[in-house]
């Protein structure tokens, strides 16, 4: 495939720009409750997250599911409209660019789904659908010669024998062969970028292995320049040059692959590296693990996203009115409904939070009681959100618990990497 | 071994579990030793609650199925069950779609080990979870086995899981067994050119340098004479495609099922 279209990107360095993207989806909810709450529920899916791509690099987008991942990669390539930040492609700001001039950069940028079963149309045979690309596009005309160029991609992919499978449907192919069709069809185009969406997550480990050698063949070969999302942390220290590590809707570090995986520095980063089961029965170890499980993101933490889970956790992370509402819940449950404590402080429903307040109402009988409660209960609570919490204090008939104000958070680089941690600042 | 398996299954051979053997069971013997006896988790949490119950119905009915006990006592050692499991009991009037997928497969081990089973069968049962929340589950399942002497059979294709949980391993191919012994000699002195090709396969972080299992696994229902993986074997010979290889034990309690198993020790 020789490139037919490298259009002004020659002295241009960076691929692919992204600046402090932002991506919230309003919360579909019935009208009565519209109307009811004046609250407005927004998912921040993406949070102002920035990195650049340059040609020919891959870059790993790593996290759980939930954290923002995929919808960074749409966006990237302009299947979703951001809410707010920028997109530069090929020193184009196509952040709100409309649909007809979209479409000629769509030629160099291009997407592949986990499910190349999904990305398929069953009622196509393989070679129309690797060759459509050139139709929709109006770059080739020519019956004979899309035919061509279909089977020497097919043969570049590894589709092969391609002569045969030209004209085999979806529902013929394995896995593996329906997920290097999904490649042809995106490389047909000789495109600049990939964004590859758990693109081995659903291949058997033996097919994963030939999929991404073939990925790597393609970047060194062409030049291509990937954003691969996963998360599987061991695939993308194989694959990537640089990994950005995203947790609710934030990079909390990006850095070369190398570096992050000897050494992490964000305490998310060295959980999920942590986890990564060892295939060695000699090598088991005790491990910590984070408690519980990622936040919705309606309402993320404040402070740094990962402080309720954090094992570094700090004074100044973010502790807030619900990490005490959290921490009572916890010592209740533990403790019988009927019993003292039980009485004078359950049931947690009572309690609400708002920002750095929790509170609930009392009597003025038991106000004074629950105060103490609280006291003793945050005494014994992990140092760094004892020590946050600024007075407990009684207003009108209300406890009130205050926590102190956090440190804002930045992003600092420690060598070749940025951090988004409060132990680096 | 649950008896669970379509109408048109057709099962030969023993499966004894307690000196009864589970093969021949009838319907209504099977109830008692299912759930009771032996417990299985499954991937995929939601399709094992229903999405009309509460939880603590899923658990009265499954308590009360096998023990009479009143509804009353049932709640209280489901409470008990769900609170090990670190959910809050308050919860237990919740309704399944209330919870996160890591809660989901807890109440799901809480349901399995209530009744206190001698075994548990748990299939893939991190495979639809995330990567943090993975750890916590298995670190659970390990808890089990230590603290309720609890027997564990762990299904996956997870290598890493299985190295870090698991006493003993049985590597199966197309049906058969490939490969069985304790973990470690499996991991580090392994026969089989399957189970070479799967450990060779892992992407861990040490990989360099990808390997894979050439071809494809076969069709069951006509599968490859003689040894099942003799046609994406690199060592095969003659003899693979015409004889079926017997499992033979190679050191104490490491069996596996090659012509030239020999070779390999």
């Amino acid at each position: 495939m020789i490139s037919t279209t490298q259009l002004a990107a020659h002295d241009i360095e960076d691929l692919l720009i992204i600046e402090d993207l932002r991506v919230h989806f309003p919360v579909k909810i019935p009208f009565v409750q519209r109307v009811l709450s004046r609250e407005k529920l927004v998912v921040h899916a993406v949070d102002g997250v920035s990195f650049s791509l340059k040609p020919g690099e891959i870059l790993g987008l790593v996290g759980e599911s939930g954290c923002g991942k995929t919808t960074v990669g749409r966006a990237a390539v302009r299947l979703l409209d951001p809410t707010t930040g920028r997109i530069t492609f090929e020193g184009v700001d196509i952040t709100h660019l409309g649909q007809g001039k979209l479409r000629p950069l769509r030629r160099r940028m291009q997407i592949i789904f986990q499910d190349p079963h999904a990305s398929l149309n069953p009622a196509m045979t393989i070679g129309r659908a690797i060759g459509h690309p050139l139709q929709i596009h109006k770059i080739e005309r020519n019956e004979e010669a899309i035919r061509r160029r279909v089977l020497e991609t097919m043969r570049e992919v590894g589709l092969t024998p391609s002569e045969q499978i030209y004209d085999k449907y979806p529902g013929d192919l394995s896995g593996g062969q329906k997920q290097r069709a999904v490649i042809a069809r995106a490389m047909i185009l000789e495109p600049k970028l990939l964004v590859v969406d758990e693109g081995v997550a659903m291949l058997d480990m033996s097919v994963r292995a030939k999929v991404l050698e073939l990925m790597l063949s393609l970047k060194r070969k062409y030049g291509l320049a990937y954003i691969f999302i996963t998360h599987d942390l061991a695939t993308a220290k194989f694959l990537c040059d640089r990994i950005a590590i995203m947790y609710l809707g934030r990079i909390v570090e990006i850095g070369p692959a190398a570096t992050i995986y000897s050494d992490p520095k964000h305490p998310y980063t060295q959980a999920l590296i942590q986890v990564i089961p060892i295939p060695d029965p000699d090598k088991r170890r005790k491990k910590t693990l984070p408690r519980g499980e990622v936040p919705d993101s309606i309402h993320p933490p404040g402070g740094c996203r990962f402080h309720p889970r954090c094992q570094s956790v700090l004074v100044t992370c973010g502790w807030e009115g619900r990490d005490f509402v959290e921490l009572l819940g916890q010592y209740l449950s533990q403790v019988s409904k009927d019993s003292d404590d039980g009485k004078t402080l359950g049931p947690i429903e009572e309690w609400s939070a708002s920002g750095l307040i929790a509170r609930r109402r009392g009597t003025p009988e038991n106000l004074p009681r629950m105060v103490g409660e609280v006291k003793r209960i945050i005494s014994k609570a992990p140092s760094a959100l004892n020590q946050a919490v600024g007075s407990v204090t009684t207003q009108k008939d209300w406890v009130v618990v205050q926590f102190r104000n956090p440190e804002e958070l930045k992003q600092t680089s420690i060598d070749d990497r940025m951090v988004e941690c409060l132990l680096y600042q | 071994m649950l008896g669970v398996l379509p109408q048109n299954a057709e099962m030969k051979g023993l499966l004894e579990y307690k000196g009864t053997d589970l093969a021949h069971l009838d319907g209504e013997a099977f109830r008692r030793i299912r759930g009771k006896e032996i417990a299985l988790i499954f991937q995929d949490p939601t399709t094992r609650l229903n999405p009309l119950m509460r939880i603590e119905d899923h658990f009265v009915e499954e308590i009360r199925t096998h023990e009479p006990i009143s509804p009353k006592e049932a709640r209280s050692r489901a409470r008990e069950a769900l609170v090990s499991m670190g959910i809050h009991e308050s919860r237990i009037r919740n309704y399944p779609h209330e919870f996160s997928g890591g809660m989901r497969q807890r109440i799901m081990i809480a349901l399995a080990v209530v009744l206190n089973p001698s075994l548990l069968i748990a299939d893939e049962p991190t495979t639809s979870l995330d990567v943090i929340v993975e750890a916590q589950i298995l670190e659970i399942l390990q808890d089990l086995k230590g603290v309720y002497k609890m027997s564990l059979m762990l299904i996956t294709h997870n290598l890493g899981i299985v190295a870090e949980v698991s006493d003993r391993v049985a590597v199966l191919y197309a049906g058969k067994l490939a490969e069985v012994g304790p973990v470690r000699d499996v991991f580090h002195r392994t026969i089989h050119p399957y189970t070479q090709g799967l450990l060779a396969s892992v992407i861990s972080l040490d990989t360099r340098d990808l390997h894979s299992i050439d071809g494809t696994p076969p069709d069951l229902v006509d599968p490859p004479t003689g040894c099942r993986f003799h046609p994406r074997c690199p060592y095969a010979q003659t003899i693979c495609s015409e004889k079926v290889p017997q499992l033979q034990e190679y050191r104490p309690g490491h069996f596996a099922a090659c012509h030239f198993g020999d070779t390999f020790v």
